[in-house]
């Protein structure tokens, strides 16, 4: 077998399968496994309003995040893109720069920064704009932040990559012919990067919808994702079964995605992607 | 080899290796502990005084050793420290050995109570290491009237809406409910869940929120003005800030209680009734309440700390006896199930 195969075997395949095989049995009365008794119960029990209702709510938020993500990842590399050559890789290393620090120092950070007593709200009451301090942290407005924070480098980097493939003639001929800049973005250039956008979307999608952290730290552990779900079921119930279920419909859901993002990716990047 | 047991094999094969990679060698114990929950020289003093060697091995929540533990089938670790319903759950799934008291002569350290607990009534299988209660924590100078009441956590006076926490682990969360509403505290049965879910649900609204390891620093900073706190806990918030009281609710605790349990897996018993013996002598036993401030009950430590520290930190002088008139978290076995969703309604209400 070759290296790299039995490298994802390993590491990837084979620990998929385990919780492949977990989703199909009970929890034991004292936690581990119930070995005895092959079941689709768990799948039944995901299909509760409860759990389905947790699901939904993290692909909301999830979407949202990707959303703002777009906004400000594709405006940020079209703009590193047209800066002079020599800048360029020393804004993609600024866009990559906060991941040299650990994510959860980083997202300790966000708390100093957005606490009731924190220095945001100290500067806004200083300065007279507020009275009581403003609820920026431990709900879904600083997960949301935090999420975005944390992912929209990953949108940077990919639609930069497709911008660079692109040939500017494309654009310079749309522009010749009397199209505007708007007109040449939007029918042109934003088309021609939509495979880098679909990678980005994708990412930003993928990583937040599974996130635990920033729910438990930024959101003050009011907001339950689904990761935080699974984390619980693993971790507090010890109910590793239905933990694993939940597992394998996120993995199904996130391959999902990501078949998405490939087909995207042939239909619209054509011969450039 | 049935088919049945063909995926148990697999998966415990696979995950029990890494356990093996640190499995005890002759006259090496393995141990799993909390990080800074023994002294750091602990090593160096018991090979001094045995010539046995440690490995010290850490585990941030009992779920994660549990993990750990039951997925290998108790091989890699000679002894664990665990919170009791988890000592219990491992003596259930027999994976716990019995404490053989003629070769723990420090036992005899312990406060009686020590030997009365109601997971382990005579210690069979687990030596007590803390215990302590569970209640409130507050900042005496930033709350109008002092909580006396679960409720005064549940359904908090409008000056301190927004700045009560209450801990994120599902057992305390859901005991505060439990005990305000005079239920007991391993209460699994539907209808007192559900009563229990609505109360929470409506309380979440007024959290700033769930918290089990940075609650007292938000009473430091002012975040927060009344939190749910283990009584060590609190200790670390008054050691900063004077203000800061803890008192145990009027319709009681839990009394919660760490463990060192034996895994019946280990091939050393004599070294590990050293050890635990070794654990249990005074100056361990004052050790513990001076940096971790926890109660011990060990008798001969608590006897051996300064005075000043109880007057300082009054929780500390709760005697055992009334320790044990609260109830002890138990392992909820069966009734996990439905706890746990509930938990999870709690969890994801708006």
């Amino acid at each position: 077998m070759a290296p790299g195969l039995l490298w994802l075997t390993a590491l990837m395949i084979v620990p998929c399968l385990l919780i492949f095989v977990l989703a199909f049995y009970e929890r034991g009365i004292y936690g581990g496994i119930d070995w005895n008794a092959p079941t689709l119960g768990n799948f039944r029990r995901a299909a509760d309003y409860l759990y389905v209702s947790i699901f939904l709510d993290s692909a909301r938020i999830a979407a949202i995040t990707t959303a703002i993500a777009l906004l400000i990842g594709y405006p940020a590399a079209f703009a590193i893109s047209r800066a002079p050559a020599r800048w360029q890789t020393s804004l993609l290393f600024l866009a990559i720069l906060p991941f040299w620090t650990n994510y959860l120092i980083r997202t300790y950070a966000w708390i100093v920064l957005l606490n009731p007593v924190g220095l945001i709200n100290s500067a806004l009451i200083g300065i007279g704009a507020t009275i009581a301090p403003l609820p920026l942290l431990y709900n879904e407005f600083a997960v949301i932040l935090g999420l975005v924070y944390s992912y929209t480098p990953f949108v940077v980097l990919a639609i930069y990559s497709s911008l660079q493939r692109l040939d500017p003639s494309y654009a310079e001929a749309s522009r010749d012919l009397g199209a505007s800049a708007l007109t040449t973005f939007l029918r042109i250039t934003l088309p021609l990067t939509a495979a880098g956008v679909a990678a980005g979307a994708v990412f930003v999608f993928v990583l937040s919808i599974g996130n635990f952290v920033t729910p438990d730290l930024l959101g003050g552990g009011k907001l339950q994702m689904i990761g935080n779900l699974i984390y619980d079921q693993f971790l507090t119930a010890r109910d590793w079964p239905f933990g694993a279920t939940l597992s394998g419909l996120l993995i199904a859901l996130m391959m999902l995605a990501l078949a998405f993002q490939a087909m995207a990716a042939r239909h619209a990047g054509g011969g450039h992607a | 080899m049935t088919f049945k047991t063909i995926p148990a094999a697999v998966f415990a094969a696979a995950l029990s290796f890494t356990a093996m990679l640190t499995a005890a060698q002759a006259e090496t114990l393995v141990i799993s502990n909390w990080d800074g929950y023994m002294p750091k020289d602990m090593a160096e003093k018991f090979k001094a005084a045995t010539g046995i060697d440690l490995e010290i091995a850490v585990h941030a929540t009992n779920e994660e050793i549990m993990g750990k533990v039951t997925a290998s089938g108790g091989e890699g670790f000679d002894v664990l420290f665990v919170s009791s319903p988890f000592a219990e759950a491992l003596n259930n799934l027999g994976l716990a050995a019995p404490i053989d008291h003629s070769k723990i002569p420090n036992m005899a350290n312990l406060y009686p109570e020590a030997m009365q607990l109601k997971h382990d009534p005579g210690n069979t299988f687990s030596v007590p290491y803390t215990w302590g209660t569970t209640g409130l924590c507050y900042r005496s100078d930033l709350i109008k009237t002092a909580p006396s009441s679960w409720n005064d956590l549940l359904k908090p006076a409008e000056d301190i809406k927004g700045k009560v926490t209450m801990l994120s682990t599902d057992r305390w969360l859901m005991a505060a409910g439990f005990l305000a509403n005079g239920m007991s505290v391993n209460t699994t049965e539907q209808a007192s869940l559900d009563k229990v879910r609505d109360q929470l649900v409506e309380t979440k609204r007024a959290l700033l929120s769930y918290d089990d390891t940075t609650f007292y620093s938000k009473l430091v900073s002012g975040e927060a003005s009344l939190v749910q706190a283990w009584d060590g806990w609190c200790n670390y918030g008054i050691a900063e800030k004077p203000e800061i009281k803890y008192v145990i609710p009027k319709e009681g605790s839990d009394l919660w209680v760490d463990s060192i349990v034996v895994m019946k897996a280990s091939k050393n018993p004599d070294a590990v009734h050293k050890f635990i013996d070794f654990v249990l002598n005074a100056e361990n036993g004052k050790w513990v309440v001076e940096n971790i401030m926890y109660k011990s009950p060990n008798k001969a430590g608590m006897e051996a700390v300064d005075k000043a520290m109880l007057e300082k930190y009054p929780n500390m002088a709760i005697a055992p006896a009334d320790l044990l008139k609260y109830e002890q978290l138990r392992d909820l076995g069966e009734g996990m199930k439905a706890f746990s969703k509930t938990v999870s309604e709690i969890m994801a209400a708006k």
